[in-house]
């Protein structure tokens, strides 16, 4: 029996680790050929960040598209918070007419595949004026977002008991004291998710501003980086490619593992209840 | 009851419709948002399907000569046919190894965590970022894999992963989907997974069951909403692939991995066609409707026993 147990356990943890280094390998990699000497690239002999420098200058430069990024991640993750907390505020403490039709149509944003919304949204943009604009690019990232970040928020609202925020009436806050001062506190893990999830999305995002941005001085850094691996004619720059990679995935995995148990949370009460 | 005085209940009806007027205007924004970005497309992605509407230039009215023309999409029927196989081996393969994995992280022990987190952390990444590392990862100029298999014996000479065949791009496209969604997956069906109790596990192992019949009596009937829902991701998922067809592969050799939504953006901004483009993405639309509501009548039969 201890000797079954002990092949089990040892079967367990090998199958385990294999899995792991086949998951954590390519990512690892990465890192590695983006700073590796590599023949024919901005790092030839020895290691260093010559394929980085290189990346810096490329196109319309490096610091331009991480601006282009970071504008873009910080509009989306702001507005889709905005958006979503005072919605989700509304839907788990107030009635008013149109409420149930409203919730309906922010759910059936998942329902409708993207594509069918991006050919249109390109000729909207531009009637609205918005169209090749970081701003008008950020605002469909958060259309995007609602309908999760407005379900979390929702729920987050209706965790916290209703007797906190009628005490407070009483003694005569208004609905809007009421949410800044004593439910915001309360909903912050359910904020974090909803932060976290928008800025995943927005930061990597590549289909809606490869269709809605046009001019390469404000494109975002995935758009950009496709571009280099498109248009270089003859030999591609691979190791240059996976400095871009590096500078795409870094940001994203460490927000992820920082606020790993937000992200979790925030995943287990969406998936249960939706 | 006692009958309320008449100033009370008029204070009363007052606040009401002020607290009435307060979820309006916390409402507003969000019904903005979904209005101007999400309803009037929906509704000009229609009209612009009846029209002959060129990139640049006025719209002329034409229908139905959009959708009389997918027919003769020849490039269009052929992303059809690769798009339905595609996401049917996808989400086969997809499911087994999410489900294998969560199935692997279920119990808490030691280490856990980690593999947990390990199986999780390409998810983090961007999906366009994952296609650009596999691009380089499978490129025969720097990627690891022909080396490491050659030096197995495994091959003879290196292999065009991407660009060598029909179906070692379809496997490469097939191999990036995997590891980036894979850890994603396991964690919704985790969730589901967590969600049984011990004790149905006890009374039946108490009762004798073995392990396979504890899988296929308890488990899987237990896990059928959340098994649903990771489903119609996958399949929507799939159907509607991009990234990984225009990056990885750029939809060859030979357009044999070009997708349907790779077909819109063709026609809308290489033959400058958005009218042709809306046809195709309403017709995507209704497939994928149509699809939904019998996947929810599925999810639906499913719940009713189980007793929500």
């Amino acid at each position: 029996m201890r000797v079954q147990q002990l092949a089990a356990r040892t079967g367990y943890y090998t199958t385990a680790a294999a899995l792991a280094i086949v998951f954590l390998f390519p990512l690892v990699w990465a890192g590695w050929a983006s700073v590796k000497p590599t023949p024919g690239s901005g790092q030839q002999v020895g290691y260093g960040f010559g394929n980085f420098i290189k990346l810096a200058h490329y196109g319309k430069g490096l610091p331009t598209y991480l601006l282009n990024s970071t504008l873009i991640a910080a509009i989306a993750v702001a507005g889709t918070l905005v958006v979503a907390t005072l919605a989700g505020y509304a839907f788990a403490r107030f009635r008013f007419p149109g409420r149930n039709l409203l919730f309906l149509a922010i759910l059936a944003i998942l329902m409708v595949p993207y594509p069918t919304l991006l050919i249109p949204l390109y000729v909207l943009l531009g009637w609205l004026g918005l169209q090749n604009t970081l701003v008008g690019l950020a605002l469909v990232l958060t259309m995007f977002q609602l309908p999760f970040a407005t379900f979390i928020m929702r729920n987050s609202f209706e965790a916290v008991p209703r007797e906190l925020d009628e005490a407070a009436m009483v003694d005569g806050a208004t609905t809007l004291a009421v949410l800044t001062r004593i439910l915001l506190p309360a909903v912050r893990p359910g904020l974090i998710t909803v932060g976290l999830f928008a800025f995943l999305a927005s930061w990597s995002d590549f289909v809606v501003p490869l269709i809605l941005i046009s001019s390469p001085d404000k494109f975002p850094l995935p758009v950009a980086v496709v571009n280099m691996q498109q248009q270089v004619f003859g030999s591609i720059d691979y190791a240059a490619l996976e400095a871009g990679v590096v500078v795409l995935a870094a940001p994203c995995m460490v927000l992820f593992l920082i606020l790993q148990r937000g992200y979790v949370r925030g995943f287990m009460s969406g998936s249960l209840k939706g | 009851m006692a009958a309320p005085n008449a100033l009370f209940s008029r204070s009363a009806a007052a606040r009401r419709s002020q607290y009435q007027l307060a979820g309006i205007a916390y409402a507003t924004p969000a019904a903005l948002v979904v209005g101007v970005f999400f309803l009037v497309p929906l509704g000009l992605v229609l009209w612009m399907s009846l029209h002959q509407w060129p990139l640049i230039g006025d719209p002329t009215f034409n229908a139905p000569a959009n959708y009389t023309r997918i027919r003769d999409n020849a490039l269009f029927i052929d992303a059809v046919w690769f798009t339905l196989k595609y996401t049917i081996v996808v989400t086969i393969l997809l499911f087994a190894a999410a489900f294998g994995l969560a199935m692997l992280v279920q119990r808490p022990r030691p280490g856990v965590g980690f593999f947990r987190t390990a199986f999780f952390l390409p998810g983090a990444v961007g999906f366009a970022t994952a296609s650009l590392l596999f691009y380089g990862l499978l490129s025969r100029d720097l990627g690891p894999l022909n080396p490491i298999l050659s030096a197995l014996g495994l091959i003879g000479k290196p292999i065009s992963w991407v660009s060598g065949s029909p179906n070692l791009a379809l496997g490469s496209s097939i191999g990036l989907v995997i590891w980036r969604w894979a850890g994603f997956n396991m964690l919704i069906l985790l969730t589901g997974l967590q969600a049984i109790p011990g004790e149905v596990y006890e009374a039946a192992r108490v009762d004798g069951a073995s392990r396979w019949q504890q899988f296929t009596r308890i488990t899987l009937p237990l896990m059928r909403p959340t098994i649903a829902l990771v489903l119609i991701l996958m399949i929507t998922g799939s159907l509607l692939a991009f990234d990984q067809f225009y990056i990885l592969t750029n939809g060859g050799p030979d357009n044999s991995t070009t997708s349907v939504v790779m077909v819109i953006v063709r026609e809308a901004f290489t033959r400058f066609d958005l009218g042709s483009a809306a046809a195709v993405s309403v017709l995507v639309l209704a497939t994928l409707i149509v699809f939904n509501v019998v996947q929810l009548r599925v999810l639906r039969r499913g719940d009713r026993p189980a007793g929500d």
